[in-house]
């Protein structure tokens, strides 16, 4: 069983209040930072412990602070970014229910190293009743001086605050959350200047996931050396993983970075295996934006070796046989389940929620869905297939913001592991509305 | 000043210029097409990426190449960046998807538009676009609404450059204009339907690269064409009063504001040239204007009556 660093005690009863939380050890990073460190000194841990954005791009999260821009007289800002919206992923709203002031207590903390006053938590607006913990823990940490003026008496003010957003997935890209945060469309802002040099009204703004902000507090008790000797080369530290799909225990986990994904799947004190005595078919390791595996490929790579659930593990052999560690939104899929009809799935998702600012996205994924929905209900073409391929070329790497990829990548991933499946959907259209098409053929040896 | 490569062609620009801006100081066909971007309206740009262009190396400093394609009209040069736009299959055929991509929900309606033949649409498909569509799918569809008694609003021919908005943003005063909803379903629209009372809204119509935004007093009256623009000038007191009447024989049909050959509005004494309403929609009397002269029209070709008549020039109904 994996150390647990972040959600150890979500499960103890009333840890969502200040008392119990701090009888817990709550709140020691505060002390210890604004006691006895510098700000520097806690990016030095940061940047030590070798941790990476844990919303799904893995940017050293040290690195990214050490690019804010620090000119004099000029308001600098967190914003935590808890728009978690991606499909599969559920990890930060676990979190911030079971543990709001673990948040809190790593905004404290990072707002200290990076100098903000002002700092503030957007939250997806379907969260509304964990934006109603969050309001309250913020309450109570004010009560209880953490928050406010002249925290543990450094000399330190911080407010923070929490703010919704309207529910669109589009705003958790970083520049389009500023945006909404400003109170404006959420539309993405070209880049650069990005947001370390110009974010939030103007102003130097760093931008993290909840759980890499979460992480910023074992990090400063234990000291950054000690999280880095957790996981395996450039992937450090504990990393939570939000289990769903057709598995006997699906739920959040937190794992050790280099636990295989075998041992992840199969193994007792994880999901325990594939439900009711069924066959892995497929799997999308990071969220429904990254590349989807097939069987053959999930639990080993292409190269024959262990498939470990790491940034590089999951990345091994590129996009040809390989996928990304991404947010954590492990799926899984039976053999019983329609690839297309999961594909045709998550492309209504990216066309519902584009923005439609730039071309290549707005129309390019209108599209795909609707290929692909005439490719699921039977009316697809073999030249379809082809033209999916060529959209996804086409709208990859060609937008303002990462939106594009995300809604190509699983396109592209999907034709080239399942192509036997979206072509026997066109030739037996009658019999693709009545079963599924199974297990797909590993290739031969090579 | 600082050196930069576009399509072989070595140009000096000042520190902070714009990809685009620097080609359009070189000029000649090495500038790469733009719909959304307006020198003249700061904060457009980016949203169409028809002006892609791959930097196959970033500066003197770091050479090493960019490794996706940049949007020219937002990405600043730097000192020894060589571009490629012309010369790049990558960029020509990345190009020709953006196009493609404006075109699927475009109903390709040109016979019945008023843009027709001064549309940066039909230029770039005529550039880029393939004589078929692979679009077999239903095409978005809005019904057309007036944006106040003298603007039509298509919203099908719209590929959303946000141009307008950005004219209702910095030119009116009260905004009432912006983009509802999202992805494919994004349109142009008034809170909601509101008509747009300001003197220089007309101006919206002159920023449309296509015919999105037309012009109610001359809706249908005449092929683009088959008019004579020419300078004219008139005493304003709320605009320049320096225009472009489209006359044919001695009736003024429209007045646009003088446009460069980017489609853009001419900055005249220093200053932006746009047109108020009053000079655009209820000034067609011959008598209202000062006409100085022809107006050189080098852009689209199908105006520019020089190219269409030697072509044409049997046919002596296309001269006039």
């Amino acid at each position: 069983m994996s150390r647990k660093l972040l959600i150890e005690h979500a499960e103890v009863p009333g840890i969502a209040s200040y008392e119990t939380y701090r009888k817990h050890g709550g709140y020691a990073s505060v002390e210890k930072a604004l006691k006895t460190m510098s700000p520097d000194d806690v990016v030095e841990e940061v940047k030590k412990s070798g941790l990476r954005g844990r919303g799904g791009a893995g940017f050293p999260t040290g690195m990214k602070w050490s690019f804010l821009a620090k000119p004099e007289g000029v308001e600098r800002h967190l914003v935590c970014n808890a728009d978690e919206s991606e499909p599969g992923t559920f990890k930060d709203r676990y979190l911030m229910e079971k543990l709001p002031h673990l948040l809190i207590e790593g905004m404290i903390t990072s707002s200290y190293a990076l100098g903000a006053r002002r700092s503030f938590i957007y939250i997806r607006g379907e969260f509304m009743y964990v934006l109603r913990i969050l309001e309250k823990a913020i309450a109570e940490a004010y009560a209880n001086g953490m928050l406010g003026k002249n925290i543990l008496g450094s000399g330190y003010d911080l407010d923070l605050v929490v703010t919704p957003g309207g529910g669109a997935y589009i705003c958790g890209e970083e520049t389009a959350l500023l945006e909404s945060l400003e109170g404006k469309r959420g539309n993405p802002r070209m880049k650069p200047p990005f947001p370390a040099v110009k974010g939030l009204w103007g102003n130097p703004t760093v931008v993290n996931n909840v759980e890499s902000i979460a992480a910023v507090v074992p990090i400063v008790n234990e000291g950054g050396e000690a999280y880095a000797k957790i996981g395996i080369e450039r992937s450090t530290g504990t990393k939570l993983i939000s289990a769903s799909g057709n598995l006997v225990r699906p739920g959040v986990y937190e794992i050790e970075l280099g636990l295989s994904v075998e041992e992840f799947i199969y193994g007792d004190n994880y999901c325990r295996g594939i439900a009711n005595g069924k066959k892995l078919k497929a799997c999308i390791p990071g969220g429904s934006s990254v590349p989807i595996l097939p069987h053959y490929l999930v639990t080993k790579t292409a190269a024959g070796t262990d498939r470990l659930m790491t940034y590089e593990s999951l990345a091994d052999g590129g996009f040809a046989s390989g996928s990304m560690l991404g947010s954590g939104g492990f799926i899984v899929f039976d053999e019983d389940q329609c690839i297309v009809r999961n594909t045709w799935n998550f492309a209504r998702f990216y066309a519902h929620e584009s923005c439609g600012q730039c071309s290549p996205c707005r129309e390019g994924t209108g599209w795909m869905e609707k290929v692909l929905y005439r490719l699921e209900h039977g009316t697809g073409t073999l030249e379809d297939i082809s033209l999916l391929e060529e959209i996804n070329k086409k709208i990859e790497g060609n937008t303002i913001c990462p939106l594009g990829d995300a809604a190509a990548w699983p396109v592209a991933a999907a034709i080239r592991h399942f192509r036997d499946e979206f072509e026997w959907h066109v030739k037996s259209p009658q019999e693709a509305q009545t079963r599924n098409y199974g297990l797909i053929q590993a290739p031969l040896e090579a | 000043m600082i050196k930069v490569t576009i399509d072989d062609v070595e140009i000096e620009v000042a520190p902070g210029t714009t990809i685009l801006n620097a080609a359009r100081q070189a000029g000649g066909d090495l500038v790469p097409p733009a719909m959304c971007y307006y020198s003249k309206l700061p904060g457009t740009g980016g949203k169409c990426r028809t002006c892609l262009v791959e930097v196959a190396a970033g500066s003197t400093a770091d050479p090493r190449p960019m490794p996706k394609l940049v949007a020219s009209c937002s990405t600043t040069v730097m000192d020894g960046m060589v571009v490629k736009n012309k010369t790049s299959e990558r960029v020509q055929t990345n190009r020709g998807g953006v196009v493609e991509f404006l075109l699927v929900n475009h109903p390709l309606d040109c016979p019945v538009c008023d843009q027709a033949g001064e549309c940066h649409l039909q230029d770039l498909g005529y550039e880029h676009g393939s004589a078929k569509t692979r679009y077999r799918e239903e095409r978005r569809t809005f019904s057309p609404i007036d944006i106040g008694n003298k603007i039509k609003l298509h919203m099908n021919r719209c590929i959303l450059c946000y141009r307008c908005v950005a004219v209702a943003n910095q030119l009116t005063d009260k905004r009432v204009h912006g983009v509802l909803h999202r992805g494919e379903h994004a349109e142009i629209s008034t809170y909601i339907e509101n008509a747009i009372d300001n003197d220089f809204s007309g101006n919206m119509i002159d920023v449309c690269p296509v015919g999105a935004l037309t012009d109610k007093t001359f809706r249908f009256k005449s092929r683009v064409w088959f008019l004579k623009p020419y300078e004219a000038e008139c005493a304003c007191t709320k605009c320049s009063g320096k225009a472009v009447v489209w006359m044919f024989g001695n009736e003024i049909f429209r007045v646009t504001a003088r446009k460069d050959k980017y489609g853009e509005v001419e900055t005249i004494e220093d200053k932006t040239a746009w047109i108020c309403n009053d000079c655009r929609f209820d000034k067609k009397d011959p008598s209202n204007w000062n006409l100085i002269g022809p107006r050189k029209i080098d852009r689209h070709s199908v105006i520019s009556q020089g190219k269409y008549a030697t072509k044409n020039d049997n046919n002596p109904k296309l001269l006039h």
